[in-house]
């Protein structure tokens, strides 16, 4: 019988820990899906991100190195610059990449290094218990905005795909979601191109994944979609930004 | 031998980089070390190999970790203010045993201080400086040969270790011309190759994970204990220090680095007015050669401890001890450098000084 169906080989045979309904599963699948498809297994490195996707080396059947909250940018221009040869996969949540690491971020970007991001956006912070996030949007309540987040005292959630679109070193810039199955396969090919951006070695590339967080967001799974494609993606619109191929 | 140059210590610390087969360097202006980094800049791009200056120092550390991460010799170079923010960095390396090698050149303090020499990260440097149980090897060289030499085996037990090490210097030691005789690299053939555990080589297909997170009950005591293992043979077999005039000496002086030199003339002097002075001067303050300033305390009463902060090696030399000398304190803080006149004054009080008196001066 054909399979038509299994696991990657970039994924171990481990069964993540992530809640039900969490979005860092797919997203990691995804990143694996890639690494097999473009045959990068031997030269590929992860970042695992501080967060709840801390253990992808667990999931993820390549090298895999943890950085500190916020600094896999740096981390990943240091391995890249140093192994030109790698292959290196930036994944980060958004307290790492738009909060403690911004400054990381927007700089790698500028100077255009050659490595892949991945950004979860899942507007909240996970693993700590679900404090408020840059990203966590106006009115949304999470443990340190327990009324509902006021722009005026908490200032304003952060688009980072918009934030850094026009930065010369950014080549490929794209959002998606993991909501539906159209939205994952989109989600996909987003990252594909970003892969083959950093491959060709032609500046940095992000796609950012907006994601459920069930469990911080106080939902159950399938009412968590229904919010974030109700409230999130009102704020963090679909689609790519920047495509330095189509320029 | 090797060419005779003259050259700036600063600049010495970055040749013997580059001829110790640094391949990254990652770095961020401050003073009193800014020509490092701008001999970097020009060096290390003539040899075809990375220089980034980072957006912080915070950035610059974490560059080092990917660049190690990846088999890379790696430095990076600051003074206090951004060694603190380097601390994140250090404390990662240390527990993911990544080597890097490292220079504070060292300035006044706390805070933004001022530009001006100062040994006062003497704590920083000796006690981790970042979070968590971990050690940092540490050369406090005195001149421009020894920062040019200290690099070079900086790399080396880096690597030999897996650990982060470091030179502390100060503005003075940074700033100051010498000559110097460039010596070739000699790779001492006994480091382990970094093969089996780099990242992203594909001659390695099996997943690598280099990590600082142990999260399972037990495991970070596990991982510690063995980093402790190593600790242990680092205070074992890198201790190095230097004596001066201890056989017949009635008192000694205990100086690293700049305040080394002035001890050094202090005891020229006070020799000649017949106060029988040694100098001993450690060359590494972590592992800190303890057993060997321990030993003195059997052959002398006093101990003078000169330096360029307020009692930060004196606790040290205290340890060392056990209540077995005196030790008494000759410290100058924020940019002072001790005199020679007053501190042979301070030998001479201590001289003639009697019972349990400690004598400070600041
Ligand atoms: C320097 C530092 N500050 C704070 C923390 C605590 N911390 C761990 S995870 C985290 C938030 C992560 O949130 P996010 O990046 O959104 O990832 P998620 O867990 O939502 O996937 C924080 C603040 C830390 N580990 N290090
Ligand atoms: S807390 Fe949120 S982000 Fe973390 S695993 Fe659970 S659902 Fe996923």
């Amino acid at each position: 019988m054909e399979k038509v169906f299994t696991k990657p080989e970039a994924m171990k045979p481990e069964q993540t820990l992530y809640c039900p309904g969490c979005g860092h599963g797919t997203a990691h699948r995804m990143v694996a899906e890639l690494v097999d498809e473009f045959g990068l297994r031997e030269r590929a490195i992860g970042i695992a991100p501080v967060g709840c996707s801390v253990f992808a080396d667990r999931y993820w059947n390549f090298d895999v190195i943890s950085a500190a909250h916020g600094r896999a940018p740096a981390v990943a221009t240091g391995m890249k610059r140093g192994n030109p040869d790698s292959f290196v996969i930036c994944y980060q949540g958004d307290g790492d990449l738009a909060a403690i690491g911004t400054a990381e971020t927007i700089h790698a970007a500028n100077r255009g290094e050659h490595f892949v991001t991945i950004f979860v956006n899942n507007a909240i912070y996970g693993m700590t218990g679900g404090q408020m996030a840059p990203t966590t949007l106006c009115g949304q309540r999470s443990q340190t905005c327990q009324l509902g987040r006021d722009p005026d005292i908490m200032g304003h959630p952060i688009r980072v795909c918009e934030l850094v679109r026009d930065l010369p070193g950014v080549a490929y810039l794209a959002r998606g979601a993991v909501d539906s199955p159209k939205n994952v396969i989109q989600t996909k090919k987003h990252m594909k191109k970003a892969f083959q951006t950093a491959i060709d070695g032609k500046g940095w590339s992000l796609v950012e994944v907006v994601s459920p967080c069930p469990t911080n967001w106080g939902m159950a799974p399938q009412k968590a979609l229904q919010w974030l494609r109700e409230n999130l993606l009102e704020h963090y619109e679909l689609g790519v930004f920047r495509d330095c191929e189509a320029e | 031998m090797g060419e005779k140059v003259f050259m700036r210590g600063n600049d010495a610390i970055g040749e013997a980089a580059v001829q110790a087969g640094c391949q990254c360097y990652f770095g961020y202006p401050i003073t009193p070390q800014n020509e490092l980094t701008a001999y970097m800049s020009k060096r290390m791009i003539e040899e075809g190999r990375v220089f980034i200056q980072s957006e912080s120092e915070i950035a610059a550390v974490n560059m080092c970790f990917g660049a190690a991460a990846v088999g890379q010799r790696t430095m990076t170079s600051s003074s206090g203010p951004g060694i603190s923010l380097k601390q994140e960095g250090i404390s990662y390396m240390a527990g993911a045993e990544l080597p890097m090698f490292f220079v504070n050149v060292m300035r006044g303090g706390p805070g933004l201080g001022n530009i001006a020499p100062a040994q006062s990260d003497y704590f920083q440097c000796t006690r981790g400086g970042g979070h968590g149980d971990y050690r940092v090897i540490c050369y406090a060289p005195s001149n421009v040969q020894e920062l040019y030499d200290y690099t070079m085996l900086g790399f080396d037990v880096a690597d030999r270790y897996r650990n982060p090490s470091m030179i502390a210097a100060d503005g003075i030691l940074g700033q100051m011309m010498e000559p110097l005789v460039l010596n070739e690299y000699k790779d001492p053939g006994d480091l382990p190759t970094k093969q089996p555990w780099r990242l992203g080589d594909p001659s390695t297909p099996e997943p690598i994970w280099i990590t600082s997170v142990h999260l399972g009950e037990g495991k970070l005591e596990e991982h510690n204990l063995e980093l402790q293992k190593k600790y242990d043979a680092i205070e074992r077999d890198e201790v190095r220090y230097e004596e001066t005039m201890l056989d017949d000496a009635e008192i000694v002086m205990v100086a690293y680095g700049t305040a080394a030199r002035v001890a050094k003339t202090a005891l020229a002097v006070a020799r000649e007015e017949g106060i029988k002075v040694g100098l001993f001067r450690p060359i590494t303050i972590w592992p800190y050669p303890y057993q060997q300033v321990r030993d003195l305390a059997d052959r002398v009463e006093n101990l003078l401890v000169v330096e360029m902060s307020l009692g930060q090696m004196w606790e040290d030399v205290r340890l060392a001890v056990e209540g077995n000398a005196r030790v008494h304190l000759h410290g100058r803080t924020a940019g002072g450098v001790p005199v020679v006149t007053e501190v042979v004054e301070h030998l001479k009080k201590v001289m003639a000084s009697k019972g349990d008196e400690i004598i400070r001066n600041f």
